[in-house]
């Protein structure tokens, strides 16, 4: 296993943070990790960065701890979204990453700074917030380490920078596939990159699935009200909606071929939920909606 | 680029098969690598490789030994076969009962047909023809 997280536990003062984790990562494979503000996502990417210790549990990565661990640790490269570089210029801090990291692409670091429009020459601390993002990314994709954490990469970065992102990520993925771990709530946007999905909230792990289990897990229904209830009747479903004599509502589980041939009959309107949508519910039953249930 | 909805695998594997049924992808053409999909649709590289994998499956494409997939013999004829059964299923049944809804009879229906652009007045096609007023039973 490339990480390995078991019952891990994160105290702050009076705040869980993290509550009894248990997940691995195993690579090559892109994961999201999503989740809220303030769900754990990044004390958790932290904690195996060894950037912060845990209260109780174990971190692995490559079976052994990363804590304190220059072996390990140069295997992996975490990219934060608060990032901070010490104070010198944009070409320092890559030589740096480059004496640390024994799989530094120079050339590649070279080809992303164009890519994202970062002058070598200016002191970081006069970068934008932008631009301190985009050198993260660089330095993120130019270690090509074996784990790649990246924590909401992207503060201040417009969509074409990102859509930039997105594209070399894929670029460096495919010749060089590898560990990544991606936090981020922009979930539409990375939705199609991802093949496994953790989401974290209030600091526990609420769903782990593949990102096809998850998009194909639930399911819009529309059509004239009777027709919808006859469908959805004995199953879970939420988010009914009515207009007219027309109705939505959301049923939960995989539909198989007989249920798309029943709602074929039926003149059904069927339209799966997007990833980002299958999140936006999950965080919201954890946070104590219920369910509403049909009587079959 | 891609919709919600179906799963994005199988619409992958749907185009390419869309391409070889159009002849775009004639047999003995290179199929697109798991990178290049993956690149140019902006998904994970697994994802396009399960898209490819459906046609693998199919025997619609077929790999060679360190140069990469292509597309094999006879796979547009068979692509074609399959979709012509379909066809009554998925567009003629629909059609129909869309047609009785709306009180459209049978002849009426069928000219409609006739006359609708791009239709084929060519006798080769009697038998599609045939097939697909089989599947009218208003």
């Amino acid at each position: 296993m490339t990480i390995s997280v078991t019952g891990l536990t994160r105290r702050y003062r009076d705040q869980l943070a993290l509550d009894d984790v248990t997940v691995d990562f195993e690579g090559p494979s892109i994961t999201g990790l999503l989740g809220r503000n303030g769900a754990g996502k990044s004390t958790l990417m932290r904690i195996i960065a060894n950037q912060e210790f845990a209260s109780k549990g174990s971190v692995r990565v490559f079976g052994a701890s990363p804590v304190e661990n220059d072996a390990i640790l140069r295997r992996m490269v975490f990219v934060r979204e608060d990032q901070v570089f010490p104070d010198f210029k944009v070409q320092h801090a890559l030589r740096a990453a480059s004496w640390f990291y024994p799989n530094w692409n120079g050339e590649l670091a070279e080809a992303l700074l164009r890519d994202f429009d970062l002058p070598p020459n200016r002191a970081i601390k006069k970068l934008s917030r932008g631009m301190r993002s985009a050198l993260g990314i660089v330095v993120g994709l130019a270690a090509q380490a074996e784990i790649t954490l990246f924590d909401e990469p992207y503060a201040g970065l417009d969509a074409v920078a990102r859509r930039m992102f997105y594209d070399r990520l894929l670029a460096s993925y495919a010749a060089n596939p590898s560990t990544v771990v991606l936090s981020t709530h922009l979930i539409d946007e990375v939705a199609d990159l991802l093949e496994r999905v953790v989401m974290i909230d209030h600091g526990r792990i609420v769903l782990d699935a593949t990102a096809d289990e998850v998009r194909g897990s639930a399911t819009t229904v529309s059509g004239p009200i009777a027709a919808v209830e006859e469908f959805v009747a004995g199953r879970r479903t939420w988010d009914r909606r009515r207009i007219a004599s027309q109705e939505s509502v959301v049923v939960d589980g995989t539909l198989d071929d007989a249920d798309w041939a029943r709602a074929r009959e039926l003149r059904l309107n069927l339209e799966a939920l997007s990833l980002q949508q299958v999140m936006v519910h999950a965080a919201g039953e954890t946070s104590g909606d219920v369910h509403e249930r049909t009587s079959a | 680029m891609l919709d919600e909805g179906a799963p994005i695998f199988s619409q992958i594997a749907d185009r390419l098969a869309d391409e070889i049924a159009e002849g775009t992808l004639a047999e003995g053409d290179q199929v697109p690598s798991t990178n290049e999909l993956a690149a140019f649709y902006r998904i994970n590289p697994a994802t396009a490789a399960k898209g490819i994998n459906v046609l693998t499956d199919n025997g619609l494409v077929e790999k060679r030994r360190g140069v990469g997939m292509f597309v094999s013999a006879g796979a547009r004829e068979r692509l074609l076969d399959e979709r012509r059964k379909r066809f009554a299923q998925r567009y003629v049944e629909p059609m129909v009962a869309e047609a009785a809804r709306l009180r459209i009879d049978t002849e009426a229906l069928l000219s409609m047909v006739r006359e609708s652009k791009g239709a084929q007045s060519d006798v080769a096609h009697a038998d599609e023809l045939a097939h697909m007023q089989e599947g009218i039973t208003i």
